[in-house]
């Protein structure tokens, strides 16, 4: 099942575990999950059905453009990462 | 509004006739009014050169020259550095090299590169980059700005001089 | 005069390729304009009845604005528009609708004309057309703005403290989606974290711990921000702009007047330099405002030098504390790094990417960055080339420097035993492709500059690395085959160094034609699909993948019609160097095209994710003067990996310009207030950037790791050089004269001080 990198700022929520395997077959699907967990992570995450503007996630290195919708396989990687682009605002 | 002056001179070997007002700069003129827009303003106060014409075969940052002094004198552009032949060996080093990224300094390089060889026709680097520390590029680091003067002289030295 | 290499680092399995095109250095297509002043800028544009406009600007660096009283500029004969901030749409109603987003919308229209307060000394407050632009400053003079002054903040720490006059009563901390309970000038914490660094620490067998500060230094591009706009009766917004995207002018200026993009057009001009300085708007929906009140006139505006120091947007001043530990062979065992920067007057510096590139070019198991968004009375930062990478690197490589020193091993040694790899975990978790992070390292080692002997008093070698991550996102490119063979290529991006070449180079190599056969062409808003920015190092990479598409489209479409012209199925005719062959027929594209029965164009578009990270390592050679602190530079060799130069004069280049500014960064720049927050050296008189006697030739070497996510193998490449350079100079610095600078710029004065105390560093104990 994907493994998911939590955030630092976020292992509060998840007793200090920087990395959790959670099942899912799309991003949106993994969040779900977590949050059944770990109550709280996803308001922390997203804001009106999305990711907040300010995250980006990130499937086996990879930046997606698809967000919640994007797919995962059985062995993804899943990172949140911060919006920020080189050279640009 | 202070009244309009009638200045006669000569631009890249025309005689030119334009008005002008007596606070406004050669380089405003030039720009705003004659449409030569290759002189560049990059701080309107002497510090970078782009906007580098030669007044009576001196260097001069047209920024720091008002519109009015050039009365019955001889002026050149960057507009006047190509000859009907072609473009200058400077300007072709310049390309040849990548002597230029966004090219904004360009055209106040190229004329001072000029005026550089009217006085010292085979310049040292040293020599190169100290009669071209008045021009400030940012995209360059001046490395294929210094090789292309340098090559441009070599070039120069090598084509008999009724061709340039 | 030494070389410029260029390394291929192909692996043995991979194939190496045979380009006919890239990797040449054809004459670039605008050329012959830029050379003979020809080609049009931003200010270049004259249009009939057109008006000048003029800004007025905050003297106080914090204040609330009382009343603003326009009444005697309007009276003023030949002034034609006066505007403020009340001409602006009030964004409050769209905060609640669009959260955190919009929160940023309306700092941003505060940026473009002050509201209630003003942040920064240069701020602007109102402005104004007129016939002409002597007048319009005249007109300025007459406008009468009533203040109420606060005290300033000027200094990341002080902003930080508990007791810290507010800048923005509504800004809170925010932690990853948790905010702070009462407003802050913190706007942001972020934190990345791997492994346990205590443990780390502990297994250590040396550690250094420093602290450094560095200032706010400018992008410096020579042509100063312009924006000419013309509001029609109709409605339509057309706007001529020095930017470095057009659609983001687009975008933003949609924002900022909430008109809808349908009705702007934006046209960009030829560009004098941005840096990332051009991607933000300061004029644009002024010039838009004045032209519409003034009668649908066209207005042109153009920034004074010393409001593009002030009011435009420069890069943070930084705080950065740095501590490492590494075992008796050199291993680093843990590593954490604490970084406050500057956002100036709004929230969004790039702290951010500064924890991203900080300890990149390591593996390390226990990490951990901790950043600061802090808002100060200063300018709303910009983007800076590789923003928040410089200050970055330079706190952690002149804390490795130290490292090696007390562990006795080499510099280059140490970062080879450390460096990362395919495969290697960044701070962040994600995991590395395919990088030349070693590759530039072994290329710097082999230089010949590396075991040159330096010889001589108060001369020493410093060296550095560092890491930009580059980005990839949208782009669009249309192309058709013209009646003699030649292709035009219409495309988005705007071209700062080189790059309609680069770009019809691939469309070029595709096509198996030479690159003078493509006519590219740099696009507005209205004539081709939706490209980001020139920024990022995207252009050559994801542009480039657009234009590649294209290719690829023109290929098959071209080799469908020749099929059907000798009568074959198209699986027989060969399409290869712009020739076509079947059986015993051949025909060149030249020969073709004017055969072509209709048309042969193509359109593609990108979202590129694959794009590949970029390693650099540099080698400085200077000589310091005791007395005086001034810092020579003797030589100076970047090896980067540019994954594959398809331009690579060019890439010199950007690597020249990188290191040149790094330079400046690194030994003579800084922004310098007041105690009243006024910007005391805004001219490029006391605000010193290299010049030609500055700098020695700067040596390249080109290591070429091709990057998987490009077909040609592209990397970005223009960020990456500014990242090492004040880092390599303090190394060397260090070694010229036995001084560790924690501060920059390493100016003069600052190092004869150093010299004199010789001031021994106490690490500070958390």
């Amino acid at each position: 099942m994907p493994q998911v990198w939590i955030p630092a700022l976020l292992r509060d929520l998840t007793g200090g575990q920087q990395t959790v395997h959670v099942p899912g077959k799309t991003v949106r699907q993994v969040i779900e999950n977590l949050e059944a967990n770990f109550p709280g992570l996803k308001a922390r995450l997203c804001q009106d059905e999305r990711l907040r503007p300010s995250i980006l996630v990130a499937v086996d290195g990879e930046i997606s453009t698809l967000g919640l919708r994007q797919g995962l396989q059985e062995a993804s990687e899943v990172h949140f990462l911060p919006a920020i682009r080189g050279g640009a605002t | 509004m202070s009244k309009k002056v009638l200045i006669q001179a000569t631009i890249n070997g025309e005689e030119v006739e334009f008005l002008a007002e007596p606070r406004q700069s050669l380089l405003e003129v030039l720009r705003e009014g004659l449409s030569l827009t290759g002189a560049k303003e990059g701080c309107n106060n002497g510090n970078c050169g782009a906007c580098n014409v030669i007044l009576d075969g001196a260097l001069v940052n047209s920024c720091l020259v008002l519109a009015v002094e050039i009365q019955g004198r001889s002026l050149t552009t960057i507009e006047g550095i190509a000859g009907p032949q072609g473009l200058h060996p400077i300007q072709q080093k310049f390309l040849e090299h990548a002597a230029l990224q966004c090219g904004y300094c360009t055209p106040g390089f190229i004329v001072a590169a000029k005026a550089l060889f009217d006085q010292n026709p085979n310049p040292t680097e040293q020599e190169v980059r100290y009669w071209l520390a008045g021009n400030l590029c940012r995209c360059t680091g001046y490395d294929k700005i210094v090789r292309a003067v340098l090559d441009a002289a070599q070039a120069i030295g090598k084509i008999p001089v009724e061709e340039i | 005069m030494t070389a410029n290499l260029r390394v291929e680092q192909t692996s043995a399995e991979e194939q190496k390729p045979a380009y006919r095109v890239i990797g040449t250095t054809p004459i670039r297509h605008d050329g012959t304009d830029k050379v003979t002043g020809r080609a049009l800028y931003g200010a270049d544009i004259r249009l009939p009845g057109m008006l000048y406009g003029a800004v007025l600007r905050s003297p106080h660096a914090h204040a609330r604005i009382k009343s603003i009283d326009t009444s005697q500029a309007e009276a003023l004969p030949g002034v034609r528009a006066v505007v403020t901030s009340a001409d602006l749409p009030d964004l409050e109603s769209k905060i609640a609708e669009l959260g955190e987003g919009s929160i940023n919308q309306r700092y941003q229209s505060c940026n473009i004309l002050a509201r209630d307060k003003v942040l920064y000394f240069g701020h602007p407050v109102a402005a104004v057309a007129a016939a002409d632009p002597h007048l319009a400053e005249e007109a300025l003079a007459l406008i009468q703005v009533d203040y109420d002054v606060l005290p300033p903040v000027l200094d990341v720490n002080q902003a930080m403290q508990a007791d810290a006059p507010i800048l923005l009563e509504d800004l809170y901390t925010d932690e990853l989606g948790k905010k702070s309970e009462h407003p802050s000038n913190i706007a942001s914490h972020s934190q990345t974290r791997l492994g346990d660094i205590e443990k780390g620490f502990a297994e250590a067998a040396v550690i250094v711990e420093r602290e450094f500060t560095t200032s706010m230094v400018h992008q410096g591009y020579i042509e100063p921000q312009n924006a000419t706009a013309l509001y029609n009766q109709d409605g339509q917004l057309t706007i001529w702009c020095s930017t470095q995207g057009a659609f983001g002018v687009r975008d933003q200026v949609a924002s900022i007047l909430q008109i809808p993009i349908s009705k702007i057009r934006v046209v960009p001009m030829e560009i004098g330099g941005g840096f990332g300085g051009k991607i933000g708007i300061y004029l644009e929906p002024i010039a838009a405002l004045l032209s519409r009140r003034s009668g649908h006139r066209p207005v042109k505006m153009s920034m004074k030098r010393s409001d593009v120091f002030a009011a435009t947007g420069p890069t943070s001043g930084s705080t950065i504390r740095v501590k490492m530990g590494a075992d008796q062979q050199g291993r680093i065992t843990a590593a954490q790094a604490v970084l406050a920067y500057e956002a100036g007057a709004y929230p969004g510096s790039f702290v951010g990417a500064g924890m991203g590139v900080i300890f990149a070019p390591y593996r390390i198991e226990h990490v951990r960055t901790d950043g600061y968004d802090v808002v100060v009375n200063k300018p709303r930062t910009a983007a800076y080339r590789a923003p928040g990478g410089t200050n970055a690197a330079f706190a952690c490589e002149v804390v490795i420097d130290e490292l090696c020193e007390k562990l006795g091993i080499d510099p280059i040694e140490f970062r080879l035993l450390n460096g990362v790899r395919q495969g290697d975990r960044r701070a962040d978790g994600v995991v590395y492709d395919r990088i030349g992070c070693l590759e530039t390292l072994q290329a710097a080692r082999e230089h010949p500059h590396y075991r040159a002997p330096l010889e001589g008093p108060f001369r020493g070698r410093g060296v550095a690395s560092g890491y930009w991550g580059n980005y990839g996102g949208m782009s669009s490119a249309s192309a058709s085959i013209n009646p003699d063979g030649t292709i035009s290529l219409v495309e988005g991006s705007v071209d700062i160094g080189g790059t309609r070449t680069s770009l019809a180079m691939q469309l070029a190599e595709g096509l198996g034609v030479p690159a003078e056969a493509v006519r590219p062409v740099v696009a507005d808003t209205d004539q081709v699909g939706y490209t980001e920015g020139t920024y990022g190092s995207r252009t050559t990479f994801a542009t480039g993948l657009a234009v590649y598409e294209l290719s690829q489209i023109l290929k098959n479409k071209l080799v469908e019609h020749a099929a059907r012209l000798w009568e074959v199925e198209p699986d027989q005719v060969n399409f290869a160097e712009g020739i076509f062959t079947c059986a015993d027929k051949q025909m060149t594209l030249q020969d073709f095209a004017p055969q072509l029965p209709e048309p042969v164009v193509a359109s593609a578009a990108v979202h590129a994710t694959k794009w590949g990270a970029s390693f650099a390592t540099h080698i400085v050679d200077v000589e310091v003067d005791p007395e005086t602190g001034k810092v020579t530079i003797l030589r100076y060799t970047a090896c980067q990996d540019v994954g594959k130069a398809v331009y690579p004069n060019y890439v010199e280049g950007q690597i020249q310009g990188g290191v040149a500014q790094g330079v400046g960064w690194g030994l003579n720049e800084e922004y310098l207030y007041d105690e009243k927050g006024r910007l005391v050296n805004a001219s490029w008189l006391d605000y010193r950037m290299p010049v030609s006697l500055d700098l020695p030739m700067i040596d390249t070497v080109l290591v070429e790791v091709p990057n998987p996510g490009h077909p040609y193998g592209v990397r970005g490449v223009g960020e990456v050089p500014i990242v090492p350079p004040p880092a390599a100079l303090a190394n060397a610095i260090y070694r010229a004269v036995g001084v560790r600078m924690n501060v920059l710029p390493m100016s003069p004065g600052r190092i004869v001080a150093a010299i004199q105390s010789r001031a021994v560093h106490v690490p500070e104990k958390d």
